[in-house]
């Protein structure tokens, strides 16, 4: 795993954790059948907090950050986004979407759509900004993800890098409060990585709140305020980065530290 | 320096292939005569080819254009010094008969309503097909096409498409009202049952109230009198424009979680997929009469359209359902994690891509379908294939059989191969690079 993700300085004067609530999870359980993936989980996240959650594959990290949009659903307890709770009310459920942007392992992206319609679509559709607003919105954010060059081209023609950028300027067009990264870079090689997460540092440090669910503990070290470990459905640790990899508690920490870094 | 050391110092430049490998000779040695059994199948092959234009041509090259029955056709080629069975081709019954073919008995005088509404369908078609290539306007050409076509062909006042047309005015009003004060299901549900009441209940007396005032008629002309590539177009037509729309919402709701529609989906897909075409014609022809009321007139074509559309519909779920299965599941979440709801994700974003996958399957169901509608021959209506078996049993053509179902055989032809092309310019068209 690279040390460091970024060679630059990260700005810290915007990356501050106000004391209002954006999420709160409380005694949440999940099942896929019998199986309980989920369980007990409880967890607040304030706006501006930076959240990597890691943990080895099937701990159920990335089904937690789906259950925030409802992408999977809740058994147990309840999530409350931005003040709504999730219910199976359809018209809450889209409110909450609309408000927090996603970013997928294999981008989701629409391959028939062009990377500009990509992302004026859901602007256009979910809250109805006029067209051409909707396209100065998308160049703005394509611009600062230093895509704008592709605009007119279809998903296919780029590279998995760029795709990840699009991505995320697409979630960024809705203007979310919040950001959800379902192992953003998992999916990219090694040098497309660099260029995903010096996209997420940049929004990190315009005061983004977001959630992480990835392996890069480079990223963790620099930019996150806390990083939450989780196996078998559970969260076992979390702590401030310097903390939690300088100093782990349970012996589950260690030993998946152990050998995330220890090579 | 170790043994496996290697470093280049001069850099090599393009060469031209060898000239073995390109123009006419790399061609021929690449496709045809790339070894020794493929180059004997390509002889085989082309002896083939030959053998059979050699029996055909000179069969088809035959001056008998002009001749008024089949005998004559005999005399001239005996007149030729041409004997035998397959001596040459009768093509007097084609232009003795290819009026009838095309029209069936649709009376002479208005042959101007089926060629005009045909050409009509290619002006509504244009905007569909060519989105791109077509002037916006066009559009209006598609929306009246459904009202204008019947009313040419069928006849009668002109009230009767504009009071049908004035049923959507109705249910897009009630809707409008409705979904205002309660919502947007209610308004559907609303905009539907106050559409279904103008048409059963109320259309039939305003039409005929307005025709009473001002009559703007055509002549009518019944559906028997139908026949011949006309009838097959027009049930063709029709049907594969509402078997897409049907397909669709069937597919749908056969993915859907809610039990009932799914239920009736599927047990309405698996009923019609499990009978015969045969079987559904005859229904509509005899056995729909004995549950309508006495005394109703239902067009018998109308039925058969129902019946093929129906039979088509079920195939066609089938075929998108194949397109939404090959869509990752990442399209549902990209989709369901911008907010966009379940309607705005499956047109902007699942049926596109879904449809463009089932462009190959849809393309034959439309063609399987345009064919199919030679069955209405067992039920009497006069198709093309009907016709050449009425042609065949007058006396001038007795004997004849080659060459009229040839000459059928190429009109179908024309229409399904263009529908394959278009198929293929369409794929081609939406390609986007690999996903």
């Amino acid at each position: 795993m690279s040390e460091l993700s970024t060679s630059r300085e990260i700005d810290r004067s915007k990356m501050q954790v106000s004391d209002k609530v954006a999420i709160q999870i409380n005694a949440m359980n999940k099942w896929y059948g019998a199986f309980h993936v989920l369980r007990d989980i409880n967890l607040t996240v304030n706006e501006g907090e930076r959240i990597v959650i890691a943990g080895p594959s099937g701990s159920g990290k990335s089904t937690l950050i789906r259950c925030i949009n409802r992408l999977e659903e809740h058994q147990k307890g309840d999530i409350i986004v931005d003040g709504i709770e999730l219910t199976s009310d359809l018209k809450n459920i889209d409110k909450i979407r609309s408000e927090v942007g996603m970013c997928f392992q294999h981008f989701n992206l629409f391959p028939h759509l062009t990377i500009l319609e990509n992302c004026t679509l859901a602007p256009i559709w979910v809250r109805k900004t006029p067209r051409k607003e909707a396209i100065e919105t998308a160049m703005h954010f394509l611009e600062k993800v230093k895509i704008p060059e592709q605009a007119n081209k279809y998903p296919g023609q780029l590279s998995g890098g760029q795709q990840q950028r699009v991505a995320i300027a697409r979630s960024l067009c809705m203007k979310p409060r919040i950001m959800l990264f379902d192992e953003p870079t998992s999916a990219l090689d090694p040098e497309m990585i660099k260029e995903v997460l010096d996209t997420m540092i940049e929004l990190a440090e315009e005061g983004m709140t977001m959630l992480c669910v990835t392996h890069e503990m480079g990223f963790a070290r620099q930019v996150a305020n806390r990083v939450i470990f989780m196996d078998q459905g559970q969260i076992v640790e979390q702590n401030e980065p310097e903390e939690f990899f300088n100093n782990p508690q349970s012996e589950r920490t260690k030993l998946f530290l152990s050998q995330i870094l220890g090579h | 320096m170790n043994e496996v050391s290697f470093v280049r110092t001069e850099m090599l430049e393009q060469e031209a292939p060898p000239a073995s490998t390109v123009g006419v000779i790399g061609w021929l040695r690449a496709n045809l005569f790339s070894n020794a059994l493929n180059s004997v199948l390509t002889i085989i092959a082309l002896f083939s080819v030959f053998s059979l234009l050699y029996g055909f041509l000179p069969w088809a090259y035959s001056p008998t254009w002009a001749a008024a029955s089949l005998s004559e056709c005999r005399d001239i080629l005996h007149s030729l010094g041409r004997e035998g069975h397959f001596s040459g081709a009768c093509w007097g019954v084609v232009r003795d008969r290819w009026v009838q073919l095309l029209f069936g008995f649709y009376p002479s005088e208005h042959y101007w309503r089926p060629v005009l509404a045909f050409f009509l369908t290619f002006a509504a078609l244009a905007p569909v097909l060519f989105a791109e290539k077509t002037p916006a306007k066009m559009i209006w050409v598609s929306v009246l096409y459904p009202f204008v076509m019947p009313w040419l062909l069928w006849g009668g006042t002109v009230w009767t498409p504009v009071v049908a047309l004035l049923g959507f005015v109705v249910g897009i009003y009630v809707y409008r009202t409705v979904t205002a004060a309660m919502g947007s299901l209610f308004g559907l549900i609303a905009a539907v049952v106050a559409a279904a009441i103008w048409w059963l209940f109320i259309a039939s007396s305003v039409s005929s109230g307005l025709a009473g005032i001002l009559e703007l008629a055509m002549e009518p002309v019944s559906s028997r009198q139908f026949g011949g590539l006309m009838l097959s177009l027009t049930i063709g037509i029709v049907a594969i424009g509402f078997s897409l729309p049907l397909g669709i919402v069937l597919a749908l709701g056969r993915q859907s979680d809610l039990l009932i529609v799914k239920a009736l989906c599927v047990g309405f897909i698996e009923f019609i997929r499990g009978v015969p075409l045969i079987t559904l014609l005859f229904v509509a022809s005899t056995l729909l009469n004995i549950f309508m009321p006495p005394g109703t007139n239902f067009d018998i074509i109308m039925r058969v359209i129902i019946m093929a559309t129906l039979f088509s519909s079920a195939y066609m779920a089938e075929v998108i359902r194949g397109g939404l299965a090959a869509l990752p599941k990442g399209q549902y979440e990209g989709g369901d994690s911008l907010g966009l709801n379940y309607w705005q994700a499956q047109r902007l974003i699942i049926m596109p891509q879904a449809l463009k996958i089932s462009i190959p399957g849809i393309v034959s169901n439309f063609i399987g379908l345009f064919k199919d509608t030679t069955l209405v021959s067992v039920i009497g209506l006069l198709d093309p294939l009907g016709l050449s078996t009425a042609i065949r049993a007058n006396a001038e053509w007795n004997g004849v059989v080659w060459e009229l179902y040839g000459f059928i055989a190429l009109l179908f032809f024309v229409f399904c191969f263009s529908m394959a092309r278009y198929s293929m310019y369409l794929e081609r068209k939406l390609q986007t690079g690999h996903k």
